[in-house]
């Protein structure tokens, strides 16, 4: 296949698939890769604050409990918030984006004015004051960080149906008179596609990254669960001596963050028509 | 022949919409008042440079864009005064075919989708009926059956202008509206399409309007010619008329630099004067005095009207008795 | 005929692409004698391009020269490395006149800044002298108020002028050859004619000869005095354009004159598609698709004839 071709030339896109597909894995199996799965919840005093050792390769928390299982248990949470947070915010906007883009008149305007007020706020911030306002835990997280994201989505997608609206595609279908739901859905939308798959694939680093800092600023996950952010934060007052506590959490964010970014990357160049080939 | 198109006075705003706190655009009168009929099962082609407005003319009498006056009919009923949707309901015999095929076929969709598709948006079904439809249509354009599994990027440039015309014949319209339907291809291939689109015709007897800017295809392919200039007809007349004793002096410039295969053309002998102004800033009157080598004071004051005059054609042009030796009926 | 400024001889280029080796020119010959307009001709995918890229120097890097030189004022330009291509041929002893107009300028600069750059890399006389030779050829292309025109933006120009500016920018630097790319094709007929009489009374006034590059047999009835057809890569026949155009020899120009609306009756087109570069056919390009070919037209491609007037590369003359 071409597109598989073309992708296995990009050596940063490989990459960012490897991180991308091994995270998965890891969070897919979690429960049996970790060594130490019950170590989720339970806490094991004597075993306090260990460094890496062949027993806790990444050592132990101030809790007692295997690092290196969390860090595996906590994959689970990383991926399920990226994948959740960015469909919701695609469900919410991608329609939206199409809609306000195809039509015109007081309902493109109204639509894009109140993207554009949820954009004119740090996303971050709009998601802090979401979850507080909701209460801290890692679903109401989810639900501050879906209804912050799903802006951008809207700008692209209206932006890219701005520009196929004014096709001669789009005007040919008009010419047989095809509906504007089929125009929007069947034609536009794969054609906006591109765009919207890459960002949402960077989306979903960029949301874990979110997701980590609620967590670290207690308004996402909460103890004992394993998560990513909430590990950083529970390590800061036993820096610099108890550095594997906050260093191996902190590396997992870094390399998911930055596999997703690779592959989105790689992905923009792949997504196009021509390499699609008749069988 | 019958008339089974007509338009009348039909003039086309374009821009120059109101928008929710933004600054308002002047709109451009690409099409200025134009009437016109088409007869049935004859080609008539509709002349002139770009910016001239026969595009947006092809794509009003089509519906999709909204005439701002005047009215179209088909078979004698007006078809006009109705949102673009209504309009294309009621214009299912007349169909559009674009000059930039490989733009109007969808790069994601294969070409027996796009083929289906054009057949399920106007209820033909079921689909054993659309698979005969598709295949005979393809067969009719010369396309391999196996050109249904293609996407748009693997056809050429000709095959490509058989996709588009297959399209739209395959919903049995009357009237195809042809915009510049062999730009952009090489001579061979051109020659080939034409040919194409000659047989179609007496085979579906279809009606043809042939929009074009390349005059020798124009005298070739249509049986009368409407020129156009600036959003206004400037003549209208039988083909071989038209390229003999062009009367209005817009015709006469341009069958001067036309090119044409022929040696020991000289490149000095018409006058030609300026460019073609800007659609936005229409000269008041004739729009063409500020290049007309015969424009006096009244040319500038009213707009001619489009006369009928001895020989059958039409012409707008304050100066004709003058200029050509012709009664007025 | 008067002396060749531009020698083609025997040109064969090739470029590897992702399917294979693609023999993009193989054997074009060209003369361009002093003082006159040579139209090369040809349907997409015949080499035209390539061609004027290698005239010019700019072919893409991977490009492969196989064969053959090109020969300008004495010297072949293919062995002159590129940094003496840039400072002595290209836009010096060569102007170029591109196809679109509109998209030839920067639009964040005035016309004279992008113009007077040009002029700086090739002389040093200074900005004020190099000013008033603009204005000069300005004039001469027939822009209308030549001096304030220098420090208006692209945007304030129609076509048809952008058009004369770049016509002045690529005589800029006194060139002896000026090579013009399908300069019309994005213009109105109307205006395409002024250019074309321009270009012919520029042609003389400055004393250069012309590359003429286009698709349309009208343009080069028009304007030149000589024509060169090719087909895939291959140059066909050459000579005298009143010679070519009335009485095609080679049966691809037969076939392909046949199908211009001003001669076609019958509109046949010609029969099968434009060879591939990546496998193309043995000796003449065109047998797969010629009515009179032999078996002859497999083996080596035929020699140049001189037959009425003309060049052709056809068996049938030999």
């Amino acid at each position: 296949m071409l597109v598989f071709r073309k992708f296995l030339r990009d050596v940063s896109a490989v990459i960012g698939l490897v991180i991308v597909l091994l995270t998965a894995v890891v969070a897919l199996f979690a429960p049996w890769l970790a060594p130490k799965p019950l170590d989720a919840h339970e806490s094991h005093p004597l075993l306090r604050l260990k460094p890496p050792s062949a027993e806790a390769p990444f050592g132990t928390d101030n809790l007692g409990r295997d690092v290196f299982s969390r860090v595996i248990l906590g994959s689970r949470a990383a991926l399920t918030v990226a994948v959740l947070v960015v469909s919701g915010a695609m469900l919410i906007g991608v329609p939206l984006g199409l809609v306000a883009g195809y039509r015109s008149g007081w309902v493109s305007e109204t639509l894009m004015r109140i993207t554009d007020v949820f954009l004119a706020v740090p996303q971050l911030i709009l998601a802090l004051a979401l979850a507080q306002l909701l209460g801290p835990s890692l679903k109401n997280a989810m639900v501050a960080l879906t209804l912050t994201y799903w802006p951008f989505f809207a700008r692209i997608v209206y932006a890219e149906t701005r520009r196929l609206k004014t096709s001669v595609f789009v005007e040919a279908l008009q010419g047989l008179n095809a509906s504007s739901f089929r125009i929007m859905f069947a034609h536009i939308l794969p054609n906006a596609a591109p765009p919207i798959i890459v960002r949402a694939t960077i989306g979903m680093g960029f949301t874990i990254l979110t997701a980590a800092v609620l967590g670290f600023l207690g308004m996402g996950a909460t103890p004992p669960d394993p998560e990513w952010g909430l590990a950083v934060s529970e390590s800061r007052q036993y820096l610099p001596d108890a550095w594997w506590f906050a260093t191996f959490p902190g590396l997992a964010i870094f390399l998911v963050v930055f596999g997703f970014n690779l592959l989105g990357d790689g992905l923009r160049d792949v997504i196009d028509p021509r390499l699609r080939r008749s069988r | 022949m019958a008339e089974i198109l007509a338009v009348e006075g039909l003039v086309t705003l374009l821009g120059g919409e109101k928008r929710f706190l933004r600054a308002e655009r002047p709109p451009v009168r690409a099409v200025d008042g134009v009437s016109l009929e088409l007869r049935e099962g004859e080609v008539l082609g509709v002349v002139g440079e770009s910016g001239c407005g026969k595009s947006t003319l092809g794509r009003t009498i089509l519906g999709i864009q909204r005439e701002t006056a005047g009215t179209v009919r088909l078979d004698g009923r007006v078809v006009s005064g109705v949102d673009p949707r209504t309009a294309r309901q009621m214009r299912r015999d007349v169909q559009y075919v674009h000059q930039d095929a490989a733009a109007a076929l969808d790069p994601w969709w294969s070409i027996g989708r796009t083929l289906d598709e054009a057949l399920v948006i106007n209820g033909v079904g079921p689909g054993e009926e659309r698979a005969r439809r598709i295949d005979r249509v393809l067969r009719d354009v010369g396309l391999d059956p196996t050109t249904k599994r293609r996407y748009p990027h693997e056809l050429s440039g000709g095959q490509l202008r058989r996709v588009t015309l297959a399209r739209v014949l395959v919903l049995a319209p009357r009237i195809v509206l042809l915009d510049e339907p062999t730009s952009g291809l090489d001579l061979s291939v051109q020659a080939t399409v034409l040919r194409l689109l000659r047989e179609l015709r007496a085979e579906l007897g279809l009606t043809y309007m042939f929009i074009s800017h390349d005059l020798s295809v124009v005298r070739l392919m249509c049986d009368r010619v409407a020129i156009m200039y600036l959003g206004r007809i400037v003549e209208t007349a039988e083909t071989a008329k038209l390229f003999e004793s062009p009367v209005h002096p817009y015709t006469t410039m341009l069958l001067a630099a036309a090119p044409r295969l022929a040696t020991g053309q000289g490149l000095h002998a018409a006058a030609i004067h300026g460019e073609p102004p800007s659609a936005t800033a229409v000269p008041s009157g004739c729009a063409f005095r500020t290049r007309c080598p015969h424009a006096i004071d009244a040319c500038a004051v009213t707009v001619p009207t489009l006369d009928l005059i001895a020989d059958g054609r039409r012409v707008a042009c304050h100066r004709w008795p003058e200029l050509a030796p012709l009664e007025r009926v | 005929m008067a002396e060749a400024l531009l020698h083609v001889d025997g040109l064969r280029i090739s470029i590897p692409t992702d399917d294979g080796l693609a023999q993009i020119l193989d054997h074009v010959d060209l003369e361009i004698p002093k003082g006159r307009i040579v139209g090369v001709v040809g349907e997409s995918g015949c080499g035209k391009s390539t061609l004027v890229r290698a005239v010019l120097g700019i072919l893409p890097r991977a490009a492969r020269v196989d064969e053959g030189r090109i020969g300008f004022a004495g010297e072949d330009l293919l062995k002159l490395s590129p940094a003496d291509m840039t400072r002595r041929i290209r836009g010096k002893a060569i102007g170029f006149i591109p196809q679109d107009p509109f998209l030839a300028l920067n639009p964040v600069f005035t016309v004279g800044t992008q113009l007077l750059e040009i002029m700086r890399w090739h002389a040093s006389d200074g900005r004020a002298a190099h000013r008033a030779h603009l204005v000069e050829l300005l004039r001469a292309v027939q822009l209308p108020d030549p001096d304030a025109a220098l420090d208006r933006y692209p945007h304030e120009f129609s076509g048809g002028q952008r058009q004369r500016l770049l016509i002045a920018g690529a005589l800029a630097c006194r060139p002896r050859l000026v090579i013009a790319d399908e300069p019309t094709s994005a213009l109105d007929v109307t205006t395409q004619l002024q250019i074309l009489r321009l270009l012919r009374d520029l042609v003389s006034r400055f004393d250069v000869s012309m590359l003429f590059v286009t698709h349309d047999f009208g343009v080069v009835a028009q304007l030149c005095d000589d024509v060169m057809v090719m087909y895939a890569g291959q140059s066909v026949e050459a000579g005298p354009t009143a010679a070519v155009l009335d009485a095609p020899k080679h049966p691809y120009t037969q076939m392909l004159i046949a199908c211009h609306p001003d001669r076609a009756q019958d509109l046949a087109g010609i029969p099968g598609s434009v060879a591939s570069p990546l496998k193309p056919p043995s000796g003449c390009r065109f047998h797969p698709r010629c009515p009179s070919a032999k078996p002859v037209c497999h083996g080596p491609r035929p020699a140049q004839v001189h037959v009425a007037e003309r060049e052709v590369a056809c068996v049938l003359y030999g």
